[in-house]
């Protein structure tokens, strides 16, 4: 009965501001559209025409592209949520959502913070403070030695209590210096004193910590879930080891290799720690596991609705922002903890705007294909962006996130290697040919996560140069793919023929296909250059003939320089629409999807044929270098006069004369002035010298093409 | 305006729905010798077709070739294929002049012409083959490429000049340079076309040297590329044996010179890719607006136009090698219009001239075909559907398999003279397009009136089994021998038997071999020898090309009556 009060006290939410962009503010006005709650979506002027705008049914400006002075400004969101008539805000995730002062603000304004109180936000946000918290709550924590008594038997004697591995680490400064790790008591005091020596060195300040070393940690985090009436339950837990630049890049749940004892244990400690601090709404505790002794520790609570909040979805059949609207509501949970189902296995990837071989580095541009796979009710794609927008450098680079849910985590693998394989972008560099690789690695497939799982198995991720084995076998699917991109394209440009109507008189019986030759078989070249992801060696020319067979079908062979080295594909393809493809090569038919773009001079082509996707640049002009648009200068001209004379480009009066014969002068330094047809005109020196042989003065008249000085070089 | 569905007018749509009677039957046996003779014949002579043009694309030699491609050219062929709009086709004319022509070969006599769509635009090209004898122009060279003008004024097409040329073959300059359809002429084409408003574009992709310079610089807009693209009246040798004067090719006359100092050029391209790309972008900038083309024929044309009802690769079984064979020309008709529809005009009067309405690719066309001697009646009945034919703008095709007139007193008494003069008369006024195919023999005065090369069909093709004479080897020997006995029996000279048959195979070995299409082809009284399964498609080709002008009234001179 109590609740039903709170619940009739508080007005329902009927209208939310999303305080964020992209996939997370588009899937918060999912649920909230599914609940028949209004939406309002915030954006800067770079959000304009962007998907959330268009899904929220009011937008309010707030700002210019850098995020401080759009959506990282409290004060005008809030505004904006008044002005609009919401009675809450969602923060999502980034920005402000971790912000305690922003949800203080919005609750001071009489709106409803859909999240923690802004008190588990300020006492979570503290690292140490919040490390202090749990320890008192019983969580346990990595052990370490953080006193200020720092003689050296009591710190080794500390050291033994923690056990080894150990970490010392000067408690100043950072980047490493000064870090050291231990593996046995006999190397302790060399390296504490060293580490002492080289802190006191660095920052002035020889303070030393010692904490445990976990040499294969793994990420994994639980979901937690906790009502305004002190209810907190978990949603089971998420692995999230494989990470990027300490990014996440492939999340799942459960975690996979562990025991329902140690889940069990995992969800009790991290109740524990939500319930320390009186948590309400969604949040994450993150540990870091010992693979090696398999203990766990408390890292840090996320409060927050996370990115990979899908995959805990997909497990539990539960929708998460649902859930935190209904607890903003004055609702209780709707499940109790033994009530929560587990069922399948889900995995997220996260597609990137981002330059693998450059180390990850975001990357920018246009998004000039983007077919993303369809999604049901076993495959989610959460995305902020449609085929034509910007992704731009003010925000985060994500594109999208992939999740797929299967009976068990072998099942899901499946779905996700073949979810990948589909999933088209072009435009910008993504990381999907890595997710790949790593979907594909026999290591992750076990399930053999760890934080360092990336570093550790680069050989098999990265390109290798030296390896000619997976080489060879890129550029045969490269090549194989240049053909395939050569039939598609010739049968596309026979499906144009409508557009050409150029001339209306002009009968299509001039765009059949195959086009008509007079007793022989029309034939094109195709030159085309392949992107190459897979070694350093740089991009590869590719040179094609295409026949066109009188059946419709193609024969396509590459041409190296003066010889035919190569096999005759025979190719039948026919176009479904939307650059969709079926496509008949040596018997087999397949699906080819295919991008085609043009940035610049220079037109892209993207294919995806079974597991490969490749891309192909393609030349289309040329522009005139430097060195052809200057004026010409036959050869006579040059003949006549010795190098560095200067002759008078027109004939004119002398105006002035700026330097005297002799003077020393630098490139390009003016010497006189000439004026005729009532223009002035400079003559400068052609390089650095000494004028030599200058005769002409003030006031006298020069001809077209005569001698007025030469410069001398310095000798 | 799109093509995908274009809306059809009142009369396209009670096109569309009406009851046909005029639809053709299949009209052969399959299963006859003749049908299975002819087959293999046909089948023969494609195959030493094909053997001819397989030599001639391969342009002038491997040699000649590699040399082309390490200056980094493409072979004319290829240049064309890059200019085209992608994936079109193109209506390529007299492969095989200059076959057999000359002591050494000359393929496709050293140029390549033909017909196909820039930017949606109809366009003659002119292509220059620098590697059959450096490009320079024979007698049969100039003939070809004044023909390829011919055709573009005709169907006012703009004409793209690929120059790569070293100009008049001297060897042979008395043959190509001084007379009226010499050399000269090709300038005096292309002035006059300028004058038309028919677009004039030369691409200078090589040497464009003496006479060869003046066709960049008589065009309306040209294009030079670096390095490979030259134009002089006189080269470095002759430079300096004139004046003295050293200096290279590409300071004399490249392309540096011609567009940043002389001129002479407009468009400076990097490479020859480039210059093509360039080539394609003048022809869509060329203004159309006002063309009055559009106005005559496209309400006229129907777009939804059905396939013919019978297998068009059998027209290889139906053409007879033996020309004493019959055919039903109506077999041949019903494999090359829409829906073997065929409204025959006056079918019961003058039979053994076929004349009727049908379409082709949805362009309504009139055709007239041989089915034996012209008689009066079958004369009379021709002049009266071509006077039927060029007052309704409708364009004719002639499918030629005639041996002549009737001859005899009472063809004669009956004025079969005057007949065929009326005949005569139409073809050669009639305005509208025309276009003859030679699906047989095409002897004497019946070659006239189904309008041969000199009535100025705007394109006539052959199939490889038509021959071309006077008169038939075996009758010109008899008319001879009788001719050649009267001689010797005036001059008491005795003649035995064989002698006289020997007299009478040379006479018809002449004739045989002087009345093969190859021979014809090579001189270029054709555009070219094609496989019978491709007239209907190269028919549709010539009808649309020349549609693309207006066209003219037709005004007759006075009829013998």
């Amino acid at each position: 009965t109590t609740h039903l009060e709170t619940t009739s006290q508080q007005q329902r939410i009927e209208k939310i501001l999303v305080a964020n962009r992209g996939e997370i503010a588009c899937r918060i006005m999912r649920t909230a559209k599914r609940l028949g709650i209004r939406t309002v979506a915030v954006y800067s002027d770079a959000d304009k025409d962007s998907l959330h705008v268009k899904s929220a049914d009011e937008a309010v400006h707030i700002g210019p592209p850098p995020a401080r002075l759009s959506y990282l400004n409290g004060s005008s969101i809030v505004e904006a949520a008044i002005r609009a008539g919401a009675q809450a805000v969602h923060p999502g995730y980034g920005f402000l959502s971790e912000s305690s002062e922003f949800a203080q603000l919005v609750e001071d304004k009489g709106l409803t913070f859909i999240g923690p109180p802004a008190t588990a936000i300020r006492d979570m946000g503290d690292k140490s403070a919040s490390k202090r918290i749990m320890g008192a709550a019983g969580v346990p924590l990595v052990p370490g030695y953080h006193g200020s008594e720092q003689d050296i038997e009591l710190m080794r004697s500390e050291a033994d209590k923690i056990g080894y591995p150990i970490l010392i680490k000067p408690t100043h400064g950072g980047g490493g210096k000064g870090m050291r790790i231990v593996q046995s008591p006999n190397n302790f005091v060399d390296s504490f004193l060293g580490a002492q020596r080289e802190a006191a060195a660095s920052f002035g300040i020889n303070t030393i910590l010692l904490e445990k070393y976990i040499t294969q940690p793994r990420h994994i985090e639980v979901q937690i879930f906790g009502d305004k009436f002190g209810n907190v339950l978990h949603l089971y837990e998420r692995d999230c080891s494989v990470q990027r630049r300490h990014q996440k890049i492939i999340e799942e749940a459960p975690a996979p290799c562990i025991t329902n004892e140690f889940r069990t244990h995992l969800g009790q400690a991290a109740v524990s720690a939500a319930k320390a601090v009186g948590y309400h709404s969604a949040g994450t505790v993150e540990f870091i596991v010992d693979t090696a002794t398999g203990h766990f520790y408390f890292m840090e609570m996320n409060t927050r609705l996370q990115v990979e909040h899908p995959v805990t979805e997909m497990i539990v059949g539960q929708d998460l922002v649902e859930w935190q609207i209904r607890v903003a509501n004055g609702e209780p949970l709707p499940l109790s903890q033994v009530q929560v189902p587990l069922s399948g296995h889900a995995f997220e990837a996260r597609i990137y705007a981002e330059n693998v071989p450059k180390g990850f580095l975001p990357a920018t541009g246009l998004l000039h294909h983007y077919h993303p796979v369809p999604p049901s009710s076993t495959v989610r794609v959460e995305t902020g962006v449609e085929q034509g927008d910007v992704v731009s450098m003010h925000y985060d680079p994500m594109i999208a996130k992939l999740v797929v849910w299967g009976e068990n985590r072998a099942a899901a693998l499946v779905k996700l290697k073949d979810c990948l394989s589909k999933f088209q972008v072009a435009g910008v560099p993504t990381n999907i040919n890595f997710l790949q690789k790593l979907a594909n690695n026999k290591a992750f497939e076990e399930g053999n996560v760890e934080t360092h799982f990336i570093e550790h198995h680069k050989d098999d991720l990265f390109v290798d140069p030296n390896n000619k084995v997976s080489y060879e076998e890129a550029y045969g699917a490269a090549r194989f793919g240049a053909k395939l991109v050569a039939a598609c394209l010739c049968d596309k440009h026979s499906a144009l023929k409508e557009s050409h109507s150029g001339d209306p008189s002009l009968l299509p019986i001039w765009y059949t296909h195959p086009p008509f030759r007079v007793n022989h078989h029309a034939k094109s070249i195709m030159e085309l250059e392949w992107e190459n992801e897979y070694d350093s060696s740089g991009s590869k020319n590719l040179m094609l003939s295409v026949t066109y067979h009188p059946d419709g079908n193609y024969l396509i062979q590459h041409l190296q320089i003066g010889e035919n080295s190569d096999y005759t594909l025979e190719v039948k393809a026919s176009n479904l629409g939307n650059d969709n493809f079926r496509v008949e090569a040596d018997g087999v038919t397949m699906d080819v999807s295919l991008a085609v773009y043009t940035k610049g001079q220079i037109e892209h082509m993207h294919i995806w044929h079974g597991l490969h996707h490749h891309h192909f640049r393609q030349k289309l002009g040329l522009e005139l270098s430097d060195e052809d648009e200057k004026q010409h200068k036959t050869s006579f001209e040059h003949i006549c006069h010795p190098p560095g004379t200067v002759v008078a480009p027109m004939a004119g009066l002398v105006v002035k004369v700026l330097e005297e014969d002799g003077a020393k002068v630098e490139v390009g330094q003016p010497v006189l002035v000439l004026e005729a047809m009532k223009m002035e005109h400079v003559v400068k020196a052609t390089s650095a010298g000494f004028v030599e042989g200058l005769k002409v003065s003030a006031g006298q008249q020069v001809s077209d093409g005569s001698v007025l000085f030469r410069v001398e070089a310095q000798e | 305006w799109t093509y995908p569905c274009p809306i059809p007018n009142r009369i396209q749509q009670f096109q569309t729905k009406h009851f046909s009677t005029g639809i053709l039957p299949d009209g052969i046996n399959r299963s006859s010798d003749t049908f299975s003779q002819n087959s293999s014949s046909m089948e023969r002579l494609l195959s030493e077709l094909q053997s001819h043009v397989n030599k001639v694309l391969a342009g002038g030699g491997e040699t000649a070739v590699k040399r082309n491609k390490n200056r980094n050219k493409f072979l004319p062929r290829e240049r064309i294929d890059r200019l085209l709009d992608p994936g079109s086709s193109f209506l390529e004319l007299s492969q095989l002049a200059g076959h057999e022509l000359y002591k050494e070969p000359l393929p496709s006599g050293g140029i390549i012409t033909g017909i196909g769509p820039v930017h949606g635009r109809l366009c003659m090209f002119v292509a220059n083959d620098p590697t059959v004898k450096g490009g320079t122009y024979y007698p049969i060279t100039i003939k070809k490429h004044l023909r390829a003008q011919e055709i573009a004024a005709q169907c006012k097409l703009p004409c793209i000049y690929l120059v790569d040329s070293g100009g008049a073959f001297l060897p042979k300059q008395a043959e190509v340079f001084p007379d009226k359809e010499n050399f000269g002429r090709i300038f005096y084409n292309q002035a006059t076309m300028s004058s038309q408003g028919i677009p004039q574009i030369a691409l200078v992709l090589g040497s464009c040297t003496a006479g060869g310079a003046y066709i960049p610089a008589m065009a309306d807009e040209s294009v030079m590329v670096k390095g490979n693209g030259t134009i002089f009246l006189a080269g470095p040798p002759l430079v300096k044996a004139s004046t003295g004067e050293e200096v290279s090719a590409e300071d004399l006359g490249g392309a540096s010179v011609h567009c940043k100092t002389s001129g002479v050029s407009d468009y400076f391209a990097q490479d020859e890719k480039h210059g093509l790309a360039l080539g394609r972008n003048i022809v869509k900038n060329l203004h159309l607006a006002g063309k009055q083309g559009m106005l005559n024929s496209p309400p006229s044309i129907n777009l939804q136009f059905k396939e013919p009802l019978y297998d068009v690769r059998e027209l290889r079984s139906i053409a007879p090698v033996d020309h004493k064979q019959q055919f039903d020309v109506r077999s041949v008709i019903a494999r090359i219009v829409d829906g073997s529809e065929f409204d025959e005009f006056k079918k019961l009067y003058g039979t053994t001239l076929v004349t009727g309405f049908a379409r082709i690719y949805g362009q309504p066309v009139g055709i007239l075909g041989n089915n034996g001697v012209l008689f009066n009646e079958a004369a009379l009945k021709g002049t009266h559907f071509i006077e039927l034919c060029s007052q309704r703008n409708i364009p004719l095709i002639f499918l030629q398999n005639i041996t002549g007139f009737m001859v005899g007193s009472r063809s004669e008494a009956n004025g079969i003279a005057k007949s065929g003069a009326k005949l005569v008369m139409a073809v050669s006024c009639a305005k509208v397009p025309k276009v003859t195919i030679m699906i047989g023999g095409s002897f004497g005065a019946g070659n006239y009136a189904m309008c041969g090369r000199a009535f100025n069909p705007n394109f006539l093709f052959l199939w490889p089994n038509s021959r071309i004479s006077v008169m038939g080897g075996a009758q010109a020997a008899g008319v001879l021998s009788q001719i050649e006995g009267t001689n010797r029996k005036r001059q008491g000279i005795q003649w035995t038997s064989e002698g006289e048959e020997k007299f009478k195979a040379k006479v018809k070995e002449a004739y045989e071999r002087e009345g093969n299409p190859y021979y014809s082809t090579a001189r270029l009284w054709d555009d070219g020898i094609i496989d019978p399964a491709d007239t209907r498609k190269i028919v549709g080709l010539c009808i649309s090309a020349s549609l693309n002008p207006p066209l003219e009234d037709t005004k007759y001179g006075v009829f013998r009556m």
